[in-house]
């Protein structure tokens, strides 16, 4: 184990969750909590290098092999359909993909549907799968809106509680993928860091059986 | 001499130094046409690796493509003669890249045995990649797979359709959790479920994972399947390849359409995908109703530029 591994964490109350897992499994790095302005934190001793990406673009990271691993949401993985190996549920940071809509909306299937979603290939998936005709309108954000505005019919969003919805007198329709923080790793990385990225992945999967 | 050498860029001469490989082995230089009838293409779409094809109209209104891939028109015309059939090619492909979602061209440079493919044909060809390998990057590393174990697994297990599609593609992502729950979903237990799990566990370099194949046997298929493995990491190991760089690994699952028998995949440290890819092909070789089998490789040049000189 004379090689160091990089890891990808992404920005966030996510990963902070994540890094305290790495931390319990025995690869800690203290730099990382004191407050500076480091893009990357490195601990010499267990071999380990942290950074913190922007959480959809941790798979960039790693399938690029800039980072030799990383911690991504399935939503993540599904959407980019990254080159990676996904070694572990994580089973943090858990919600759904769901389709919702205005309280009491029923799909018309002689029009067209118009989805808005930041996550346009999971939603053409979805919808392709039932034979359904859709316009996905693409968004960054405040989806939940766009019904509100009448911009789109549905929204296809990530779901946790589901309180901003109820607040803004929207409704899940269909919850249809669950989504959880994943452990992915490069291909090739994975081939020359076995023995460190494996180590990882037991310890964590340890970490994974207290929750 | 010295002075050409000087201004070979490193794609050039990796590209010259495996031309020479392949030669001294008995292999013939392959040239073909760069555009192909689009047809071919079109009947054999899911064994390109990116669906879109460049094509134009030729002046007698024929649909013509410039090649994807260079495999398919080796086999389109081979010949079914007896023996074995042995070239290699350094061609030009055009693709659609993944990041850029536009067409580039890409160096591609392979060899192909055509014809009664013996253990020790695929001997050969696994010694041939991961001397490839050793001789683009010392940091080299070749998995290896066979999908006739992987598929022998997953008929004992009862496991076919769109399971097995699942199960395949959760595999390639070393995925064990998925599959673990996957099978339980489906009622595959005991000795099955056992079986299908260490398809994930059963990895590493082959001094230490050899002996682990032993797991595998519960019926003819699977017996088959690993002596014919380990056969052939044994052979090319005698041929010269060096035993710890070679890794069992059945994450390498290509498309069961066109490959059976042993696939593999070669690594070099610090580029990030695979930068050799190649098997065995003889569904390929019967969609196009040739006789005999095949075997490949192929080696992309593009990514060798990233290989820091050595």
């Amino acid at each position: 184990m004379d090689k160091f591994i990089n890891v990808a964490l992404p920005k966030g109350r996510l990963g902070e969750k994540v890094y305290d897992m790495f931390e319990r499994a025995g690869y800690s790095c203290p730099s990382i909590k004191e407050n500076s302005r480091k893009l990357i934190f490195e601990n010499a001793d267990k071999k380990v290098r942290f950074f913190w990406v922007k959480p959809s673009d941790v798979a960039i990271y790693v399938e690029r092999g800039a980072a030799d691993i990383g911690v991504a949401g399935k939503d993540i993985l599904c959407e980019y359909n990254p080159e990676v190996y996904e070694l572990l549920d994580l089973k943090i940071g858990k919600c759904s993909m769901a389709v919702a809509g205005k309280k009491g909306f029923q799909d018309d299937r002689n029009k067209t549907l118009r989805v808005a979603t930041k996550f346009v290939n999971i939603a053409k998936k979805y919808y392709a799968e039932h034979g359904r005709d859709i316009d996905v309108i693409a968004l960054n954000g405040s989806i939940e809106l766009a019904p509100i505005l009448s911009l789109s019919d549905v929204i296809v969003d990530i779901v946790e509680t589901g309180s901003t919805l109820k607040e803004n007198d929207l409704e899940v329709i269909e919850k249809f993928l669950p989504i959880s923080a994943r452990l992915i790793a490069n291909k090739s990385s994975f081939k020359f860091k076995t023995e460190i990225i494996v180590d990882v992945q037991e310890k964590l999967s340890k970490e994974v059986d207290k929750l | 001499m010295n002075d050409l050498l000087k201004v070979l860029s490193q794609e050039e001469y990796i590209s010259l130094t495996l031309r020479s490989l392949y030669s001294g082995k008995g292999y013939q230089k392959y040239r073909m046409s760069k555009f192909e009838e689009y047809d071919l293409y079109v009947k054999n779409k899911d064994f390109l690796v990116s669906d879109s094809v460049i094509t134009f109209t030729d002046t007698n209104g024929k649909l013509l493509a410039l090649k994807p891939d260079v495999t398919l028109s080796i086999v389109k015309n081979s010949k079914d003669i007896d023996g074995v059939m042995k070239v290699y090619y350094d061609e030009k492909v055009y693709r659609v890249s993944k990041g850029t979602a536009s067409f580039k061209e890409i160096s591609q440079l392979g060899l192909e045995c055509i014809g009664e493919i013996s253990n020790d044909i695929i001997s050969e060809v696994l010694y041939l990649a991961g001397s490839s390998l050793e001789l683009i990057s010392k940091n080299n590393v070749l998995a290896v797979s066979s999908l006739n174990l992987i598929s022998a697994v997953l008929s004992y297990a009862n496991i076919a359709g769109d399971l097995k599609g699942q199960i395949i593609k959760l595999l390639g992502d070393k995925n064990l959790f998925a599959i673990k729950e996957l099978l339980v979903a489906n009622g595959v237990q005991g000795k099955a479920y056992d079986l299908v799990t260490m398809l994930v566990t059963v990895y590493g370099k082959v001094n230490s994972s050899l002996n682990a194949l032993d797991g595998f046997v519960v019926n003819d298929a699977t017996k088959t399947a690993v002596a014919e493995l380990k056969s052939v990491i044994a052979k090319s190991v005698s041929l010269g390849l060096s035993a710890d760089k070679l890794m069992i690994d059945f994450s390498v699952v290509n498309d069961a359409k066109y490959y059976n028998g042993i696939a593999f995949k070669g690594f070099i440290e610090g580029v990030p995908t695979g930068i050799l890819s190649g098997g065995q092909y003889d569904n390929l070789m019967k969609k196009m109703n040739k006789r005999y089998g095949a075997i490949g490789f192929a080696v992309y040049l593009d990514e060798v530029s990233r290989v820091k000189g050595e």
